[in-house]
């Protein structure tokens, strides 16, 4: 079967129905602004029980990572992650999803060279360019006498 | 009230990022780590820590956030060691995110198999 450029572009287009963009819009929208309101939650527990600025903003990371990893080893995140794309991506317990699934999922191929390599699929370009991002940052702040 | 606004700070960013998805279609490793750097250089310009103050949750909760830390790391690090705080504060930042989500997938690896091989 032959095909010119333009029918197979007709083909592809019949093929891949529209996604829905409102709806997955709005749905990233609700879910990831839950995600913040639990989040909000446990900034406000943390600063109750008189942690630090720092102390708080680390505790908040740490209990919203954990939910995230326990959510993902339930199989529970994935699922909300089908229907809420950026909702349960961009949060950080999308960061903790993208370390927790690969890490269950590659247990397979070995707990070093499985788990503990893919762990990094995801978090790793994610590390090194924020690492390098915030070395860059501090060098120039030393640099302007900072 | 608080609530409230870190809902729809935390929705509206979100909401974007789903738009960004559905309109360009950047992979997941490409829009977190562009959050990152995104978030760490507003921060430093001074445009980001007014929305974490209206915010709160709704702007650090996202990955924006994650860079925000950083950057506030290095600061704060820059301030007190000098150039060798250049290195230290971002990482240390961040550092319980990391950690916690490095650690508890190890052991929840011992314990659980993957759900959903797609």
């Amino acid at each position: 079967m032959k095909l010119s450029r333009q029918e197979y572009q007709k083909l592809y287009e019949k093929a891949s129905p529209p996604s829905p963009s409102y709806k997955n819009v709005l749905m990233a929208f609700v879910v990831g602004g839950l995600l913040c309101v639990l989040g909000q939650g446990f900034r406000t527990l943390y600063q109750k029980a008189g942690l630090s600025e720092q102390g708080v903003a680390a505790a908040v990371a740490i209990s919203m990572v954990a939910v995230g990893v326990v959510l993902t080893a339930l199989g529970i995140y994935d699922k909300i992650a089908k229907r809420a794309g950026a909702g349960t991506l961009v949060p950080i317990t999308g960061f903790a999803n993208s370390v927790a699934s690969p890490a269950l999922e590659f247990k397979t191929e070995g707990m070093v060279l499985g788990t503990c390599v893919r762990m990094f699929t995801i978090a790793g370009p994610v590390l090194v360019l924020g690492i390098s991002a915030s070395v860059l940052y501090g060098l120039i702040l030393v640099a302007l006498g900072g | 009230m608080e609530y409230l606004r870190a809902f729809l700070v935390g929705g509206a960013i979100c909401a974007l990022s789903q738009v960004l998805i559905d309109r360009t279609r950047l992979t997941p490793a490409r829009i977190l780590s562009s959050y990152v750097i995104i978030g760490l250089v507003l921060t430093a310009l001074g445009l980001y820590q007014p929305l974490v103050d209206f915010g709160g949750a709704g702007a650090t909760v996202p990955l924006f956030g994650f860079g925000y830390s950083m950057a506030k790391g290095v600061e704060a690090a820059v301030a007190q060691y000098g150039w060798t705080g250049a290195f230290t504060g971002g990482i240390a930042a961040t550092a319980g995110g990391v950690a916690a989500a490095v650690g508890l997938s190890l052991v929840m690896s011992f314990f659980f198999q993957s759900r959903d091989p797609s």
